[in-house]
């Protein structure tokens, strides 16, 4: 099952609500730099610059990717760490 | 359109909600056994819990024209007590004969935890000592890549199981196609701030086609929206794809999983009498 639309008709539906959720980010990141304190080593926020970033990329994996840089590493040898045999 | 969904916590929700599912064109639903919000504190509380299950809600859920079904195990959560856990594993089989029983689940992982795990392989030694089909709880955020690769590795070891009786849940955009893949079935979780939305759904439906995927609510008592399958509906819908696909997803998918159990005795609303 692949898209009925086509890209042209996709981005005149989504137009608004992506500008509308740039918006959102871009008001969430100025609240932070407004308020006192400073959260610019906190790794959490270098992670977000990070997902900005990779909304760039030209790929059409990008929504996997952000997911991929949200999540601990898979260990393989999980099963040796946690003493499970099966 | 008439519509199932096949993950919905009704124990948390109101009739209000039973009567507008109904409304929105819900037939049946599965609720698997989840965590309280609290620990239970022994295996007589899992036993109350299993009797509303399979007794309470389905008499709650067929005043709405509502088809109830369930799943039962200890939640993930719980599983930290290792021997609370084995007490429960050893009293679900009083329950699994009864009508509407689907299976055991939602098992799983939350932290991947050592105890988490173990318990986990008890619950499949369980299903498979009883034939039962499985539903299991992929964890939340930072945990779900390595929880699911991780309970695929459990999965795909046993050469016991048979992949296309089990659906595992709460996949998205980064362990969808592991799950599917391996021969499993997935089910896609529309939440309002976590798991997927209605929008992200439909994504993964172009990109991995319908054949195994399910979408549910997960509506629960936390923040969640018993109505998101309509949404997904919708959705679907305003992107141009025709009633026969959309109904594929949300209600002859959930058939063809379910029919797989011998607790799966559903009474199509087009034949009712
Ligand atoms: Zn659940």
């Amino acid at each position: 099952m692949s898209t009925e639309l086509s890209s042209h008709e996709i981005l005149d539906r989504e137009f608004l609500p992506v500008r509308a959720k740039i918006l959102e980010i871009a008001a969430s990141l100025d609240r932070m730099q407004r308020a006192p304190d400073d959260v610019a080593g906190d790794p959490r926020l270098q992670q977000l610059h990070t997902a900005i970033n990779k909304l760039l990329a030209e790929d059409s994996d990008r929504a996997e990717q952000i997911q991929l840089l949200f999540s601990r590493p898979y260990q393989q040898q999980w099963r040796d760490a946690l003493d499970i045999t099966r | 359109m008439y519509y199932i969904d096949p993950h919905i916590h009704m124990v948390s929700r109101t009739t209000d909600d039973y009567e507008t599912l109904a409304k929105m064109g819900c037939v049946a639903m599965s609720e698997p056994a989840f965590w309280a919000g609290y620990d239970r504190g022994s295996v007589e509380g899992f036993r109350d819990y299993f009797e509303q299950l399979t007794a309470f809600e389905p008499k709650r859920a067929s005043d709405y024209g509502i088809q109830h079904f369930t799943w039962l195990c200890i939640n993930a959560k719980e599983a930290e007590n290792v021997e609370l856990s084995r007490e429960v594993i050893a009293m679900i089989p009083e329950f699994l004969d009864r009508p509407g029983v689907l299976g055991i689940g939602e098992i799983g992982l939350n932290k991947n935890t050592r105890n988490e795990s173990i318990v986990f392989l008890e619950h499949l030694d369980l299903a498979m000592k009883t034939g039962e089909q499985i539903l299991i709880h992929t964890p939340h955020l930072e945990d779900k890549f390595q929880g699911t690769r991780m309970i695929l590795d459990m999965l795909t070891n046993d050469s016991r199981i048979d992949r296309s009786r089990v659906l595992v849940d709460h996949v998205e955009e980064h362990t969808v196609e592991l799950v599917l893949n391996e021969g499993f079935w997935a089910g896609m979780t529309l939440y309002p701030v976590s798991k997927c939305t209605p929008a992200r759904a439909v994504d993964m439906i172009e990109m991995y086609g319908a054949e195994r995927l399910l979408v549910n609510s997960a509506g629960d008592w936390g923040p969640s929206k018993p109505t998101a399958v309509p949404d997904f509906i919708l959705e679907m819908r305003r992107r141009g794809h025709t009633e026969q696909a959309i109904r594929r997803v949300v209600y002859d998918n959930p058939i063809k999983f379910f029919s797989q159990s011998r607790g799966f005795v559903f009474d199509p609303p087009e034949v009712r009498s």
